[in-house]
Order: structure tokens, then sequence, then C-alpha cells
């Protein structure tokens, strides 16, 4: 599940699951739930996505600026998402995803308004009794 | 509990503790210090008055970590945050810009009484929404290469009039007259560019608009006279900033300065608040982004005026060379200003640089009144034209607030207020909104701001800003 956090300016999210890339996908979801109506956009076409960061927080972020990349690139939204994350020899981490969406169609996506990028803000990761649980600012 | 002394009028201290190496000071009368209070005594994950705590305890910090009146949380650094830095042992920070470099107002006056422009408002409107793009996703009319590009990014302004977008005129009365100087475009990425490619002359959306106005009031008839400023006239405010490019220039040195703030060991309070030092090459780096960003939207704004001018010319009558630029100026910047004989970093997050009388940087007729200050409010309430001052100059780095700032959350906003509703009342109050997202209208709803009056008046009490002019909506332009 996502939710979206109150902030007097901008709009938090809160992405848990039960396993971690679960939360992530969740996370991609809350993002572009700001942006539109999910339910309206076709998983017509995938954009493969990938990341990497020192830390699960900041993969989080990583994941989601990417995501605003690529959506801006080819004029998209989003709503299915896939990912992978593989903890490297390092300690840092990797992320290989693929997106699913569709040309951005303003009245039949009902559109909302546009996220600029996810921060560090509100940034925090936990796992808790098996629910993997994100959270970030998104400045609007 | 945090202890705030008022140390003059309309100006609260909290003083030097802990890490703090300065105070930190906040403009504000009894109920902006009373909602800041209530942030932390409610425990709220958010408050402007810890984050302003925050900026007071990095490296290199001058004088004090100062907000305006319209302060509210943001994310590392408040909203209508200032912080100066020393230039060799201070930091810049992405949370001291934000993710639109330059976001800023540009205005022009419309030399026509009201009742002229009333009487067209609803063509207004409409021709306006048409030919402006606006909103999530809307692509720009000029298309740009990788080249050209570049060369926006070093010549900002310069480069849209080059293009045919606007007047040389214009030019002398931005901010660094449209083009700061220190943009290399090597240190942008191809990512930034790309996304920009389609996005030159966009206004964007959340809290951007393109609004016409009337002058309401003259409130100090010099100033007004010295920026060509006429009651019951009009005028065309634009609001918006770098577009994509500024954000993923902040979203691409986000990371650069997440390292450096390891590499360089910066003790900082949050991650939010990742930073280099100014005298590194990340620092370096990242300053010569945010002024190709800063460029950027110079630009955009060129073009955007452009557009507005040509649909404004169509349907009132007029040229479109008659509707000449009282000034633009950006309120999310970082620069480098001479203050008391020093050279320092100023950042300025959701706040305005407003010089006072005297500085060379202002347009020469504006040189004796000093600078004009282009302060938004809402698409319901009042706008407000403020002049910088000497004590600005001494207190506040020559800035001054940027809106009314936010009083509530988006979700709160949109569960208190009905965009339908809010369209059918501003239009009983005769004003026009045109939005491409009803659920923006709501978040944007004037009830979710501050009292702009309220906010202004505390940059006049306090001294840092005068007020010239009062301004409402007639037509506004959403993303």
């Amino acid at each position: 599940m996502f939710k979206h956090l109150e902030h007097p300016a901008d709009i938090g999210i809160l992405a848990e699951a039960s396993t971690l890339e679960e939360a992530f996908v969740e996370g991609a979801k809350g993002m572009f739930s700001v942006m539109c109506d999910l339910s309206t956009v076709k998983a017509e076409h995938r954009i493969e996505v990938t990341c990497e960061a020192g830390s699960i927080e900041t993969l989080f972020v990583e994941w989601l600026n990417a995501l605003l990349l690529q959506a801006d690139l080819h004029s998209m939204f989003f709503s299915r998402f896939k990912v992978q994350i593989t903890k490297r020899a390092d300690d840092s981490f990797k992320l290989a995803g693929f997106a699913w969406g569709e040309e951005i169609d303003a009245p039949r996506h009902k559109i909302g308004t546009e996220v600029k990028a996810a921060t560090y803000s509100g940034l925090k990761y936990k796992e808790e009794r098996g629910i993997h649980s994100l959270q970030c600012l998104l400045d609007i | 509990m945090m202890e705030l002394n008022e140390i003059s009028k309309g100006l609260w201290e909290l003083s030097q503790t802990g890490d703090m190496k300065v105070p930190a000071r906040i403009y504000a009368d009894k109920n902006i210090i009373e909602t800041l209070k209530s942030e932390i005594s409610k425990a709220s994950p958010w408050s402007a008055l810890k984050q302003l705590e925050n900026v007071a305890t990095l490296p290199g910090i001058q004088k004090a970590a100062i907000a305006m009146s319209d302060i509210h949380p943001g994310y590392g650094f408040p909203i209508g945050g200032v912080a100066a830095f020393d230039l060799e042992e201070g930091v810049i920070s992405v949370a001291g810009v934000g993710f639109d470099c330059n976001c800023g107002v540009r205005t022009l006056r419309i030399p026509l009484p009201s009742r002229e422009v009333e009487k067209k408002k609803k063509e207004l409107a409409d021709i306006l929404f048409s030919k402006v793009p606006a909103g999530l996703g809307k692509k720009g009319k000029l298309s740009l290469d990788n080249r050209e590009i570049d060369e926006m990014l070093i010549t900002g302004a310069r480069f849209a009039i080059e293009q045919g977008y606007g007047i040389e005129s214009d030019i002398e009365f931005c901010e660094e007259n449209g083009s700061i100087s220190g943009a290399d475009p090597e240190k942008v990425s191809k990512h930034a560019k790309d996304r920009q490619n389609k996005q030159v002359g966009t206004l964007g959306s959340g809290n951007h608009y393109l609004e016409i106005q009337k002058i309401t009031s003259i409130l100090n008839d010099k100033a007004a006279a010295a920026y060509g400023l006429t009651q019951d006239e009009c005028l065309i405010s634009i609001h918006c900033g770098s577009r994509a490019l500024g954000h993923q220039i902040g979203t691409d040195y986000l990371k650069v300065l997440e390292a450096a703030t390891k590499k360089y060991d910066i003790k900082i309070p949050e991650k939010e608040l990742a930073c280099a030092p100014i005298n590194s090459d990340e620092g370096r780096d990242y300053l010569s982004a945010i002024n190709c960003g800063i460029n950027a939207a110079f630009a955009n704004r060129q073009v955007i005026s452009h557009l507005a001018r040509e649909a404004c010319a169509k349907v009132l009558d007029i040229a479109p060379e008659d509707m000449t630029l009282l000034y633009d100026v950006g309120h999310n910047t970082a620069k480098i200003e001479k203050h008391a004989g020093a050279e320092l970093l100023v950042l300025r997050k959701g706040a305005t640089r407003a010089f006072g009388p005297g500085r060379s940087e202002i347009p020469k007729a504006y040189r004796a009144t000093g600078q004009p200050a282009l302060i938004g409010g809402t698409m319901g309430t009042s706008s407000y034209i403020l002049c910088g001052t000497k004590k600005g100059m001494k207190e506040s780095f020559g800035s001054a607030c940027h809106g009314a700032g936010r009083a509530m959350s988006r979700q709160e906003a949109k569960r208190r207020f009905k965009s339908e509703d809010i369209l059918s009342l501003l239009e009983k109050k005769g004003i026009i909104i045109k939005g491409h997202s009803l659920d923006g209208i709501a978040e944007e709803a004037p009830g979710a701001y501050k009292d702009v009056d309220e906010v202004v008046s505390v940059m006049e009490e306090a001294g840092i800003a005068g007020k010239v002019a009062k301004l409402s909506p007639i037509v506004c332009v959403k993303g």
C-alpha cells in the first residue's frame, strides 16, 4: 500500500509492502498518483529503469527520480512497475526495473500536480515484523 | 520549547545554542510566530523553525539564518529562507536553492485602464490559456537541439530575444540583465538538457501562474512613479522557473553533494542538508550548473512573456512592445553578492532579492528608489510590488518574502475546498480562472495560503521592503 503524507507545501509518500521490491513499486505508484489518476493509465509501453546507491533509502530516492526522468523524456505516465534489487560486495545497492505506461493524455488521465523531484527530506526505511516501509518527501 | 524574542519590530530571534554557528532570525508578527511554535508543540514532522535552526549549523554561515514572513516548512531549508556563506568556509546545498533554480516572477505593464481590460477578460483568459503552454506534460513551442540549449544556458533571456521572443529593452529590466555569468553547460547533464528541449516557454504546474492584474492601490507615489505604475492600470505577471532542466540539476547534484558531505566530513543535522564546500570541485560545479538553471529560467520567462504579449496585443488592440517590462526577479537562487564589503554566497529559497537604493545591480531608472520585489499572492487575493530598502541591505542581505506562503497541506486544501466552488466564487469576484487540473485549483485555493496582506505588512513594518502597489487578479491561468 501507499499513502500520501501531509506537508504544508509538498507531499510525502509512505510505501509499505511485505517485500522490499514491492515497497519500491508502491512508492512509485504513490508518486505517479500525485500526477494523474493511475487507474486511467494503460500499461502499454515498457521502459527500463536502472539506478544504484549506497543505501536502501537513497536507492528509493534514486528510483523515484529515475522514473521522473524517464516519464519526462518520453512524455509518459507510468502505472505498473517491477523492480529487482541486489546488494553488491561493497554493500551498495543496484536496482534493475521496468515501468509500464502510456503517453500523457491530459484530460483522460485527469492530470494532477507535477512532481519536481523526490528529496532526502523525511527519508526513512525500516523493516518491522516482515513489513518494509519507505518514505520521503516529493517536491511539488 | 525554543525561546523566540522580538529583537526589533517584526524581527524575532532564536538564540544561538548547541551546534548553531549563528542565531536564527524570523520576520514575523505574533500570529506567524504562533504558527511556527505550534508546529513544534504539536510535534509536526515538518517544522520550519527546526529547519531554520538546522541551517544555522552549516559551516561558514554569516550573521544569521534568516526567514521571511512567508516562512513555512520546505525540505532542508524552510521556504522563505535566506542564508549567506563565506566563500572560503561556507557550503552550498541543494536544499538551499531548491529543485527549481530561479523560479521567479516577471511583470509587464499593460498601459490601459482596467475597465478596457476587464471588458475583454474572457477573451484574454481564453487566448492566454490556449497560447501559453501550461500544465503537466505540456510541450513548448520551441524545440531546441543540444547546441542551442547550451547557448540558452549561457545567455538566458538574451537567447530568447535573439530567437525573436521579446524586445531588446527587456534585458535592462531583468535581474542580472537576464543572463548570469559563470554558467558552464558542461556542468549540466545530458539528461537535464534532453528534458528541457521541449519545455522552454512552458509555465509548469503547482503554484505557477500567469495573471492579468489590476493595480488596485498605489501605496508609495514616488516609487510607483519611478516604476511606471499607475493606479487602475493593468499588469501581466508570470510566475515560473527553470522547468525540468532545473529539476534535473537538483536531482543530479543531490547525489554529488551527498558524496561530498562524506568526502569533506561535513557535519549536518539532517541528510536533506547534504552540501559541499563552495570552494571545492563539487561546490564550483554545482554553482556553475545553478547559473545555467538561472539562465534557463530567464529564457523561459522571456519566451512566455512574448507569447503573453502577442496574445494580449491581439485582444486589446495595442502593440506587443507597448507592454513594457517592469522587472524580472528570482526567488530560488544561489548568487555571489557583495554585502558590507565582503563577497558572500547568498542562498534564497523562496525569498526575493530586494536590493536597496543605490546598488549598481538595479536598473538605472529604479536605482534611486530601490529594486522592485515582485510578490505573488494567490489566485483570489492580492499580489504586491515592494521596493528594497537600505535597512534590508544591512539586515537581510537585501531580501524580502516571495509570496503569501502556504498555510495548509495540499490534501487539506482538497478536503476543504472544491475546485468548482472556488471557480464560481472567484467568478463572482470578477476573476476568471483557467486551469488544466481541477485538483490543482483546489490545492491552490486562496484559503490554503496565509494572508498576503499580513505577510507583506511584516516586511514593511520591519523596514526591509516597502509597499509600492497592491494588485488584484482579473485573469489567472494555472498549470
